[in-house]
C-alpha cells in the first residue's frame, strides 16, 4: 500500500513500445478482414435465446407460518406482496452483514497507517463506529425478519445478486496493494447504494403497514447518511491534500 | 551458461521446504511487470501442474515408486502454488485468459522454430495458428463484455488478428492423433519440447473448464465451452506425439529434466529480480529431483540416464515476440487441416471431421458470433467511433 498515484513503468499503454505497437496496429488493420456493421447483432442473438428461457436466480423462502405471521404482525399486510418485502429485507441483511466485514478490513489497514501507508483523516475509532452501526443494522433487519416469521439465515435472490455485485468491492478492500483513498472510493460506492436502499426499504415497510419497522429503518437511514458524509469527506480531504502536495512539489 | 545435468546435484529433497508465508508472496503487477514475466509464470504453473498429474498417475500404476513419487510430488505441488499465486488478483478471468493465449502463441512459436524434427515442427505450427485465433476471439470478448483492451495484457508483443477460424478447428478425435516421436531415435530436445507444450495446453484446458461456468454472460459461457473443446483437442494432439513405449521411469526422468530446462529458460530471461530468484531456486530443486530419479532409473532399469537425457540442458527458450514467425506461418498454413496423423488441405478433411463439426456448429458458433466484425484497435473498438466523430 503506497501513494495512490505515482509515476512509474506502467507498460499497458500503446505508447510504451512504439516499434512493437506500430506493427501491432498496422497488422490488425491489414490482416483483419473488413466487415460491415459492428457485429454485435450476433452476440445479441445468443443473449436473446438465453434471456427468453432463463430461470430466475432462485426464490424467496416462504416458511409455512409466514402468511399468518404477516397478517398478525402487520394488520395491513393482507393482499400485499410479502415476498417482495422479504426479498429486499434479505438483501439489506446481507449487505449490512458484508459491510461489517468490509469495514473490519479497512480498520486493519488504518491501524498500520504510517508515512508509507497514509490514512489521511481516516481514524480507526470512526471506522469502528461505522462498523458497529452496520452490525446493529444487520441485527435490526434480522429481528424484523424473525418477527415476520421469515428465516434470516436464508439467502434471498436479491441478497445473492447484491453479493455478486459487491465481489469487486471486496477484492479492492482486501488487496494489500490498494491505497486508503482507493478503499474510500469503494466505501463511497457502498454507502451511496446503502443510503438509496434504506430509503426504498422504508417506503416498502410503509406500504406494508409495518410502522414500527419503518421507524427503526428511518433511524438506520439517519446513521447511514452520516456514514456517507464521513466517507465522502475523508475521500475528498485525502485527494485534495495529495493534489496540493503534488502542486507544492512542482513549485 | 550451460547447465550440466549429471554433475549438478541441486538442492537435496529434504531441504526443499516451504512456509505459507513463503508460498504466498507478493504478486506481480499487472500494470508494471513485463508481459513475458506473466507468460513465464503461467507456463511454469502448467509445467508443475502436469508434473504433479503425471506423478499421481505413475503412483497408481507402480507399487515400488509410490514413496519417492509422493515425496517429490509434494514439493512439485508447492512449487506450483508459489508460482501460480504470483498472479495478482486484479486480473479478471478474461484478462488471465489473454495471458494464457499469449503463452500458447509465443512459447509454441519459439518451440516450433527450435524443433529439429520437421513433422513435429509442423505439429506445433498447426496448433499455433489455432491458439492464435483464440486470442483474437477472447480479445473481442474482453472488449465487448468488459470494455477492456487486450493489449493492456499483451503489451504489443502479440498480434490480435484472426488465425485459423476457431469454428473450423473442431475435428473428429481420430483426426487429432499424431505420429509419436521414436524414443530411441528422437533428439532429447524434441522430447522436452513435447512435454513443455503438452503441459501448457493441458493447464489451459483445465483453466477454461474451471472458469467457464463462473461467467454469467451466455456468450462467454459458450465461448469458453467451445475453446475448452479445442484445448482438449490440443492435449490429444500434443499428448500423442510422445512415444507411448517409453518406460514409466524414462518418462519421469524426462519430466524432471524438462522442469529443470524450463526453469533455466525462465531464469536466463527474467528481468524482475524477485521472480528470477524463484526461478533459480526451483532450478536447483528440479536438479535435486532429477538426481533421485536418475538413481531410481539406474536401480530399476539397470540403465544409464545418459541414454535418455542430454549431458547439458538445451539452450533456453527465448521469451520474446515471435510476430514475424507467426505472421509467416499464418500466411502459409492457415488453410491446413488434419486427416488422421497427416496435415492436409481443407478439401481433404475426413468425413468424420465434417460431420462432427457440422453437428457442433449446427445451432450457431460462439466464436464466430463474439468476433463478428471485430478489428482490434488500441483502446478498444469503441475508439473507432471517437475517430470517426473527430
Amino acid at each position: 500500500m503506497a501513494k495512490a498515484a505515482e509515476l512509474g513503468k506502467n507498460r499497458t499503454g500503446i505508447d510504451m513500445s512504439p516499434m512493437h505497437s506500430e506493427r501491432m496496429i498496422s497488422g490488425a488493420k491489414e490482416l483483419t478482414p473488413a466487415s460491415s456493421g459492428d457485429g454485435l447483432e450476433a452476440i445479441a442473438e445468443i443473449d436473446r435465446q438465453y434471456l427468453v428461457e432463463a430461470d430466475p436466480v432462485g426464490s424467496v423462502p416462504m416458511p409455512g407460518t409466514l402468511r399468518g405471521a404477516l397478517k398478525t404482525g402487520a394488520k395491513k399486510a393482507t393482499g400485499k406482496n410479502p415476498e417482495l418485502f422479504l426479498n429486499k429485507l434479505g438483501q439489506r441483511l446481507a449487505f449490512e452483514r458484508s459491510g461489517v466485514r468490509l469495514y473490519e478490513s479497512v480498520i486493519t489497514r488504518a491501524e498500520i497507517a504510517d508515512q508509507m501507508h497514509p490514512a489521511g483523516p481516516v481514524t480507526t475509532d470512526e471506522l469502528q463506529h461505522i462498523r458497529d452501526e452496520e452490525m446493529q443494522h444487520f441485527r435490526l433487519v434480522s429481528d424484523v425478519m424473525e418477527s415476520l416469521g421469515a428465516d434470516p439465515t436464508a439467502e434471498t435472490p436479491d441478497a445473492d445478486v447484491i453479493g455478486v455485485a459487491s465481489m469487486g468491492i471486496q477484492k479492492v478492500l482486501n488487496d494489500p496493494r490498494t491505497t486508503m483513498a482507493q478503499c474510500l472510493e469503494m466505501l463511497l460506492t457502498l454507502e451511496l447504494t446503502d443510503n438509496a436502499a434504506w430509503e426504498l426499504l422504508i417506503r416498502l415497510a410503509d406500504e406494508m403497514g409495518l410502522k414500527d419497522a419503518s421507524e427503526q429503518f428511518q433511524r438506520a437511514l439517519e446513521q447511514e447518511k452520516e456514514h456517507l458524509m464521513t466517507v465522502r469527506s475523508w475521500l475528498e480531504e485525502m485527494l485534495m491534500a495529495d493534489a496540493r502536495r503534488g502542486a507544492e512539489a512542482r513549485h | 551458461m550451460a547447465v550440466k545435468l549429471f554433475d549438478n546435484r541441486g538442492i537435496a529433497l529434504e531441504e526443499q521446504i516451504f512456509t505459507w508465508r513463503d508460498l504466498v508472496q507478493k504478486p506481480i503487477s499487472k500494470l508494471d511487470d513485463d508481459a513475458f514475466t506473466r507468460v513465464r509464470i503461467i507456463l511454469m504453473n502448467g509445467i508443475e501442474q502436469q508434473a504433479n498429474r503425471f506423478q499421481h498417475l505413475c503412483a497408481q500404476m507402480n507399487r515400488e515408486l509410490r514413496e519417492p513419487l509422493a515425496r517429490i510430488r509434494r514439493v512439485e505441488h508447492h512449487q506450483q502454488t508459489m508460482i501460480n499465486w504470483l498472479l495478482s488478483g486484479d486480473h479478471s478471468p478474461i484478462e488471465t485468459t489473454i495471458g494464457y493465449e499469449q503463452v500458447a502463441i509465443e512459447v509454441t512459436a519459439a518451440i516450433a522454430q527450435q524443433e529439429p524434427d520437421e513433422y513435429l515442427a509442423q505439429v506445433y505450427r498447426f496448433g499455433l495458428l489455432e491458439d492464435f485465433d483464440h486470442l483474437y476471439r477472447y480479445s473481442a470478448l474482453l472488449d465487448r463484455l468488459e470494455g477492456k483492451d487486450a493489449n493492456n495484457i499483451l503489451q504489443s508483443y502479440t498480434d490480435v488478428i484472426p488465425g485459423r477460424p476457431t469454428s473450423i478447428e473442431h475435428r473428429h478425435p481420430l483426426d487429432d492423433i499424431r505420429e509419436p516421436y521414436d524414443r530411441a531415435a528422437a533428439d532429447p530436445i524434441s522430447k522436452l519440447n513435447a512435454l513443455t507444450i503438452m503441459s501448457g495446453e493441458y493447464q489451459t484446458r483445465d483453466y477454461y473448464m474451471n472458469i467457464g461456468p463462473t461467467f454469467t454472460d451466455p456468450v462467454a459461457r459458450q465461448l469458453y465451452a467451445e475453446i475448452a473443446s479445442i484445448e482438449e483437442q490440443h492435449v490429444t494432439q500434443y499428448g500423442s506425439i510422445i512415444d507411448p513405449d517409453e518406460t514409466l521411469l524414462e518418462k519421469w526422468l524426462l519430466y524432471e529434466a524438462n522442469e529443470a530446462w524450463n526453469y533455466y529458460s525462465c531464469m536466463e530471461t527474467e528481468p524482475n529480480p524477485r521472480i528470477k530468484a524463484i526461478w533459480e531456486r526451483f532450478l536447483e530443486y528440479e536438479l535435486g529431483h532429477l538426481r533421485i530419479v536418475s538413481e531410481l532409473f539406474k536401480q530399476h532399469e539397470k540403465r544409464d540416464p545418459a541414454e535418455v537425457l542430454p549431458e547439458t540442458l538445451p539452450d533456453p527458450i527465448p521469451y520474446e515476440s515471435q510476430r514475424d514467425f507467426v505472421r509467416e506461418t499464418l500466411q502459409q498454413e492457415v488453410d491446413l487441416s488434419a486427416a488422421r496423423t497427416e496435415f492436409v488441405s481443407r478439401a481433404e478433411e475426413t468425413e468424420e471431421t465434417r460431420k462432427y463439426r457440422q453437428t457442433l456448429n449446427s445451432e450457431g458458433s460462439p466464436s464466430d458470433a463474439v468476433a463478428a466484425g471485430y478489428r482490434w484497435r488500441p483502446g478498444t473498438e469503441l475508439t473507432k467511433d471517437q475517430a470517426q466523430a473527430a
